[in-house]
């Protein structure tokens, strides 16, 4: 074994400065140099503010926003380090609901969920994505029903004509390309930065 | 399950087939150390490292010194990735200003990224510093995915030579792999990512200020760099928790076929230089047509069951016509999601780009039933093909005999030392796999970090074991596994999975490269045929996976049954 | 199939051996013994626990004795039958060994106490048992005794009865030197004496070899058997791994199965079928081949045979019939062919050998001539020095015989010959004929009269006769067959490369070796080896010895010499060089079978699944009352029928295990095709509508 020694360990110590440095630090230096915005985030920027990434889901509670699918991220309770709490959209720690099929917890949140939308005036078959947590907790996009659905609502709110409010959620859905690579679908950041610039 | 899924699910697969012959010959001939057009600039370096670490590149090892090598550069890849972890507060590149991973977890983490596991019981963007990140995480995306590579060219020439004494040589290996291989692939498809969307910075966060107010912390990080080799070493060590579903690491439907293609390419690739290498490229691709037919199989089970929804929630009122949507994100659609379910676990890559935990009885079954078969699809990159080989070994004995000739397969004559360790070998997954979890099914400490009850609970506790001894990394992860019990007993299982299975699987190469190469005759048993995918589709399934079954039933399967009745839990 | 073949086969069952097996089977239960068969003593220890639970059961009065009593019951069988089948197999080659052993029973020897001694009438022998004899010992032999031990005949001939190992009851001729020298204990003398020279350890001669072949007593594991032992043991140890952990397992969903309903879901999946037949299997292949009459040393060999690749033939006696015959006379220009003819038959009348027979056979049946009335002749009878034969007349001679000798004859030089003559002793070789040439010599100085009269002859060639190796019939056939099977056939000859070459392709043989030395043969066989194929051959002469040693499966001739039958691997007792062709199949056909009981019982895994998994966890979960696709009547009684259809699957193959599965000369595709079909799908079938059956006769009987 002792023959193994040398090289072993000289080859770990130059894969590591070859993978480990060299690697990432030339894809980086390629990146800034040939996809700037993608490389930093592809954040979103109004009025000299970042206002989020492009890619990355944010939470909208209020009624006069398109509000996305229900998130399952989390953040350290500042009372006790060891628990967490509910954190919708924490783009710093990515998470899933891992709830099961058969989980009663998720039967009685989507349950809830779905009585609510029932309150709020939704027709069955709801929009699945709209009760359903995404795997990241950070998706960016809702189905184009879940957009139309909250279109009377969010009128409502802003007192806006739901007809206007329908003609620009269609501006919004993104088609799959060359009709079947990717799904339709609204990206909500963009659709509430177009509801908000209506105006 | 609609035709534009079925769409999707074509053009990746033949995307993978028109890239694999190419790359697959482009193998053949950087293994065998023929000269390539990338030579030229990577000779000297190749050369060079040799220099430094004192290799001879032509002097060839036996089956026993290539795996001493291989174990000695594990061990030490083993310690230095230890010690970045435990030691990353006082490291560079530490933004977030993370502290030292602590003990368990980082000798779990270690183990992990040494096995081509890359199984995760930590969240990166809230445990790993980008120190820990790039030189110490995602080397060993290279380094193991290397030293499966390696491993699958040692088993290659068993059957390529005839009465050798030697299967070439570690080190060569190892460095051919990383250099010409792995690292200028990684470099395309990490400039690929970044221009679909993936972040690649050294900034830690951003924070943004949200349309509602409120304050955004947004993880960033080299990220395109770490996505590339994931995938195409089949690693599935993610960059974030959520890891392939996570926007940045998987921005959108290009981004995500690019995911999958990465992860199959090259190990389609390693089946078309198996064959280029024993005279037969038939051979390769009549072992990629039996991959095939089980990947596709599981593809099919868990798109039909995804699109079929939860019946539990459509009585809720949720549209059934977008099937399950729970741990799912939108942009990838059932159809890439259920593909890319059924390669990241039949590859042994583990990247996940839904939540499996969340996939329905069938879908969830269709993941850790691939991984319990063993790294056979074709075990992935960074296992080297040999799982395929042992099965293809055990196909040719149990069926062979019935053209009336000793089974030989490739010419090597297949006998009693060939099947004790490949018996051997085959053995690992199920001692680790259901071992572990009958103790831990009982184990009130274990227990205790199940995130869901019932049947789906069982299932937790298999696919974390599963996991692990298949060397895949993928979670049903609301299993808290960051726990002593968990980390110890997920690391004893990564590593019998790994070098239980490796060490047997090189003794038999060791043994089939010292046999004479018998010359094929009409006499011979056909292993390029459709029949003879059949047979090894067959013996996969009852040798590789029956065992499971009766676990299985009372996990996923009685889990789909008590759904279908309205049973929660 | 020869009609010897026939009268040796014993019934497949036998009702006296059938008894005698059933006694034998019990016997086999010994655990030690078992041991050597992991999966059957797993199902032993099993069916011990449960017959133990049982007792607790009947006992104690819980749980349901009923149906753990049948349990235990039906996993006993197993093993039964199981070891039924092992006895079986043995019982048939036992009725061959016992006859054997009689003729070895109270031999008396008559040794030579000096073996120099020129008079063996001295009274210098003294008579020893003939399990005393060591090698060395010299001991006589006469008319009437049976020969005590195998060895070599050092001084006189024999007439010897063999039918004791062949069952052919013809005498043969031993003599001492040259390849029949060799003779086997066992065997009788019939006429005059002979001294042998012992060459075998007490014990381990021929038929003392042959006996413990046939009834198995030291049958080791042959190497791909003992590779399937692995393989099964493999598959025990991993399904005993998911049944034990199904404890943990269960207690999780507390769904906990009786230790019984696991013990049955173990024996179900554990390849019990073909871990019972195994030993059927090969102690069945080696009866085979003794029913050929072909003598295996090992089961290594039987094996080997089966991967053979290439296949050395002897022309001679195996290719084409012993001897030529003529086919053909090829008269000069200017001879009438008839003229040619008569002079063929006349100077082939004295000539006995077969070749001159087959001259006047032709010249009769082409000619129409009739046995001519010949007066005042003096006949020359072929002799192997001048290679001629022919007849003196008073005015002619005529002479038949070899070119170069007929010629000489003549007074001419090969050159001399005319051209005509010449092409067509050139044309018949080519073509792998013998020419004959035919003279006739008028000799003048038999008129001359007077002191100066000159004496002088003059002769005239009238042409050729044409000798052709007559291939037997059908062996054309053969070869095809053989090479559909993937095996090369190479045909050995002393003949020139000419005659070689024509012959070959009038045999259809694939490749041949001609004017063939012992060393050619050993070298073509080591050229084949280091390409990868395997070799097999036959050979009977002490020069044969070296190629046969080096084959890997060399099959010596029973009447060959000691040297050659040690050499060897096999020996063929009927001396009949095609066998090797029969070996072939033979080692195949146990290979095939060995693999498609295999393959059916690995397959019969998934529908056993299917009629267990429910019953075993419907307790706890009714809902898996789903995946009872057959529609079993009860868990109990699926798991019963289960079982029974597990334990009398291996009684319904014994028949196949012993007779082989049916082979066919076609290449390895095709019978994998065949075979995949028949075992792979018919295994995967076959339990489910077994087992099916078996629930309804359970039911129908209320035995759950």
């Amino acid at each position: 074994m002792t023959q193994h020694l040398r090289p072993a360990l000289v080859l770990l110590l130059l894969f590591t400065a070859l993978t480990g440095l060299a690697y990432p630090y030339a894809v980086t230096g390629l990146a800034a140099l040939l996809f700037p915005n993608q490389a930093n985030g592809s954040l979103v920027i109004r009025d000299n503010t970042i206002v989020g990434s492009s890619l990355i889901g944010q939470n909208f509670a209020s009624d006069r926003y398109f509000q996305p699918r229900p998130s399952a991220t989390s953040t350290p309770d500042p009372a006790d380090s060891s628990k967490t709490v509910d954190a919708p959209y924490n783009a710093a720690n990515s998470s899933g609901s891992n709830l099961g099929p058969t989980s009663k917890t998720l039967i009685e949140r989507v349950s809830a969920a779905a009585q609510a939308k029932r309150a709020e005036g939704w027709q069955a078959p709801l929009p699945a994505d709209a009760l359903t947590t995404s795997a990241s907790g950070l998706d960016p996009d809702m189905s184009p029903k879940n957009a139309l659905a909250q279109v009377e609502r969010v009128a409502r709110a802003r007192g806006v004509a739901p007809q206007k409010l329908r003609a620009l959620v269609e501006t919004q859905i993104s088609r799959p390309w060359l009709g079947f690579i990717g799904e339709p679908r609204v990206n909500v950041l963009a659709l509430n930065l177009a509801l908000d610039a209506l105006h | 399950m609609t035709i534009n899924g079925w769409l999707q699910i074509a053009l990746v697969i033949g995307l993978v087939l028109i890239a694999a012959r190419p790359l697959g010959l482009y193998m053949a001939a950087v293994f065998d150390g023929r000269r390539t057009l990338a030579s030229v600039a990577l000779g000297p370096v190749e050369r060079g490292f040799y220099w430094l670490a004192g290799v001879s590149p032509e002097k060839e090892q036996g089956w026993l010194a290539y795996t001493g090598a291989m174990l000695m550069f594990s061990a030490l890849g083993f310690a230095s990735l230890y010690a970045i972890l435990r030691l990353q507060a006082w490291l560079p590149l530490n933004p977030q200003g993370f502290e030292g991973v602590p003990p368990d977890l980082a000798f779990n983490t270690a183990i992990s990224f040494l096995t081509n596991t890359n199984w995760q019981a930590y969240g990166g963007e809230t445990t790993m510093s980008h120190f820990s990140q790039m030189a110490g995480l995602a080397v060993h995306n290279f380094l193991s995915a290397a030293t499966g590579i390696a491993l699958a060219l040692a088993v290659t020439r068993a059957f390529s030579r005839g009465a050798a004494a030697t299967l070439g040589n570690f080190w060569v290996d190892l460095t051919r792999a990383t250099l010409y291989v792995l690292l200028p692939l990684s470099l395309l498809v990490a400039l690929a990512f970044v221009a679909t969307g993936a972040p690649q910075t050294f900034a830690g966060a951003v924070d943004a200020a949200t349309l509602e107010g409120a304050k955004q912390t947004i993880a960033l990080g080299p990220v395109a760099s770490q996505e590339a080799i994931k995938q195409l070493g089949t690693n599935g060590g993610g960059f974030f928790n959520a890891n392939a579903a996570h926007p940045f690491e998987n921005p959108n439907a290009f981004a995500n076929i690019l995911q999958i293609w990465s992860m199959l390419t090259v190990s389609a690739a390693l089946l078309v230089m198996f064959g280029k290498a024993v005279g037969a490229e038939r051979q390769g691709w009549a072992l990629l047509g039996a991959v095939g037919v089980i990947l596709l199989s599981g593809v099919a089970l868990v798109y039909a069951a995804e699109t079929a929804g939860n019946p539990l929630l459509a009585a809720l009122g949720l549209d059934p016509a977008q099937g399950n949507l729970e741990g799912k994100e939108l942009r990838f659609g059932q159809a890439l999601t259920a593909l890319y379910v059924a390669v990241t676990t039949g590859l042994s890559c583990g990247a996940v780009n839904a939540m499996h935990d969340s996939l329905t009885p069938l879908g969830g079954f269709v993941p850790l039933f691939l991984i319990q078969l063993g790294e056979v699809l074709p075990g992935g990159v960074g296992s080297g093909l040999y799982g395929l080989v042992v099965f293809a070994v055990l196909a040719v004995f149990i069926a062979g005999l019935m053209v009336g000739r000793t089974p030989e397969f490739l010419g090597k004559k297949i006998e009693a030392r060939e099947i004790k360790l490949a018996m051997l070998a085959v053995l690992i997954l199920p001692l680790a796999i259901l071992g572990f979890s009958a103790v831990a099914a009982v184990l009130p400490s274990a227990l205790a970090s199940l995130a869901n009850a019932g049947p789906h609970g069982l299932s937790e506790i298999l696919y974390t074991y599963t996991s692990a001894a298949g060397n895949n990394g993928s979670a049903f992860a609301g299993l808290n596994a960051n726990t002593p019990w968990w980390n110890v007993t997920t690391a004893i299982s990564m590593i019998l999975g790994r070098f239980g299975y490796v060490i047997p699987v090189m003794a038999m190469a060791g043994s089939l490269a010292a046999k004479k190469k018998a010359a094929p005759s009409a006499g011979t048993f056909p292993t390029d045929g459709p029949l003879f995918v059949g047979l090894l589709v067959g013996v996969i399934f009852i040798v590789g996976g029956l065992q499971f079954f009766p676990a299985l039933a009372l996990g996923p399967i009685v889990e789909h049954v008590l759904m279908l009745a309205g049973k929660t839990f | 199939m020869s009609a010897k073949f026939k009268t040796r086969r014993t019934l497949l069952f036998d009702p006296a051996l059938l008894i005698e097996a059933a006694a034998d089977s019990v016997r086999k239960l010994n655990p030690k013994t078992l041991m050597r068969n992991p999966v059957i003593f797993v199902t032993e220890v099993v069916a011990a626990l449960v017959t133990l639970l049982w007792l607790r059961d009947y006992f104690s009065a819980t749980g349901s004795p009923f149906f753990s009593g049948q349990i235990a019951a039906w996993l006993w069988f197993t093993v039964l039958f199981a070891t039924f089948a092992e006895a079986i197999a043995e019982g048939r080659g036992k009725a061959q060994a016992a006859a054997l052993r009689a003729s070895r029973s109270d031999t008396m020897a008559k040794r030579l106490i000096d073996p120099q001694g020129r008079d063996h009438l001295d009274g210098v022998i003294e008579n020893v048992n003939a399990l005393s004899l060591n090698p060395g010992d010299v001991v006589l032999v006469e008319a009437g005794d049976i020969i005590p031990s195998d060895g070599e005949i050092v001084e006189g001939v024999a007439s010897v009865n063999e039918s004791a190992i062949t069952g052919e009851s013809a005498a043969v001729i031993r003599e001492a030197g040259g390849d029949r020298s060799a003779v086997t204990g066992g065997t009788t003398v019939l006429s005059d004496w002979i001294k042998v020279r012992v060459t075998a350890q007490p014990g381990e001669t021929f038929v003392d070899r042959m006996i413990a072949l046939v009834e198995g007593a030291e049958r080791q594991k042959t190497p791909n058997e003992l590779a399937l032992s692995v393989l099964l043991a493999g598959l025990t140890l991993i399904f005993l791994i998911a049944v034990v952990t199904l404890y943990g397992l269960a207690a999780y969903s507390g769904a906990v199965p009786s230790v019984v309903v696991l013990v049955a879901l173990l024996v179900t999946l554990i390849p019990t079928t073909i871990g019972g037949l195994l030993s059927a299997i090969g102690i069945a292949g080696m009866n085979r081949l003794v029913r050929f009459n072909v003598l295996a040393t090992s089961g290594r060999a039987v094996e080997a045979a089966g991967d053979v690749d290439t296949l050395l033939l002897d022309k001679t006696g195996t290719i084409t019939f012993g001897n030529r015959m003529a086919s053909e006379f090829v008269a000069l220009p200017g001879v009438d062919s008839r003229r040619l003819a008569e002079a063929a038959l006349l100077a082939s009348l004295a000539d006995e050998t077969p070749e001159g027979r087959s001259i006047v056979a032709l010249a009769k049946g082409d000619f129409g001539l009739a046995e001519p009335e010949v007066f005042d002749a003096r006949a020359i009878p072929f002799a192997a020095q001048t290679r001629l034969s022919g007849l003196d007349l008073s005015t002619k001679s005529l002479r038949k015989g070899a070119v170069d000798s007929v010629l000489k004859f003549a007074g001419l030089s090969s050159e001399q010959a005319p051209p005509e003559f010449r092409a067509a002793v050139d044309r018949i070789s080519r073509s792998g004929g013998t020419p004959l040439a035919v003279v006739e010599t008028r000799n003048v100085q038999a008129h001359a009269v007077g002191a100066d009269a000159v004496a002088f002859t003059e002769s005239e060639l009238l042409g050729l006769i044409h000798l052709k190796d007559v291939v037997k019939p059908g062996i054309k056939a053969r070869f095809a067959a053989l090479r559909a099977m993937g095996i090369k056939t190479v045909m050995i000859t002393g003949d020139n490369p000419l005659t070689a070459a024509a012959i070959a392709t009038e045999a259809g043989v694939d490749d041949f070796l001609a004017e063939a030395t012992p060393e050619d043969k050993l070298n073509f066989i080591r050229k084949e080896q280091t390409g990868g194929r395997l070799v097999a051959m036959c050979g009977d002469g002490t020069n044969d010895a070296p190629a046969l040693a080096q084959a890997d499966v060399g099959v010596a001739m029973q009447s060959g010499t000691q040297a050659a039958r040690e050499a060897g691997n096999m020996v063929d007792l009927d001396s009949d060089p095609t066998k090797l062709i029969e070996v072939v199949e033979i080692g195949k056909q146990l290979l095939m079978t060995r693999g498609a009981l295999t393959t059916f019982s690995i397959a019969n895994d998934v529908a056993k699944y299917f009629a267990i998994l429910p019953a075993l966890f419907v307790a706890a979960y009714p809902e898996l009352g789903a995946l009872n696709v057959m529609h079993l009547a009860s868990p109990q009684s699926a798991i019963l029928s289960a079982v029974i259809f597990n334990a009398i699957i291996i009684i319904a193959l014994i028949p196949l295990a012993l007779k082989g599965v049916s082979y066919r000369a076609v290449g390895a595709a095709s019978l994998l095709r065949r075979n995949l079909l028949v075992y792979g799908l018919g295994g995967l079938a076959a339990p489910f509508v077994g087992i099916k059956l078996i629930d309804v006769a359970v039911t129908a009987l209320n035995l759950a």
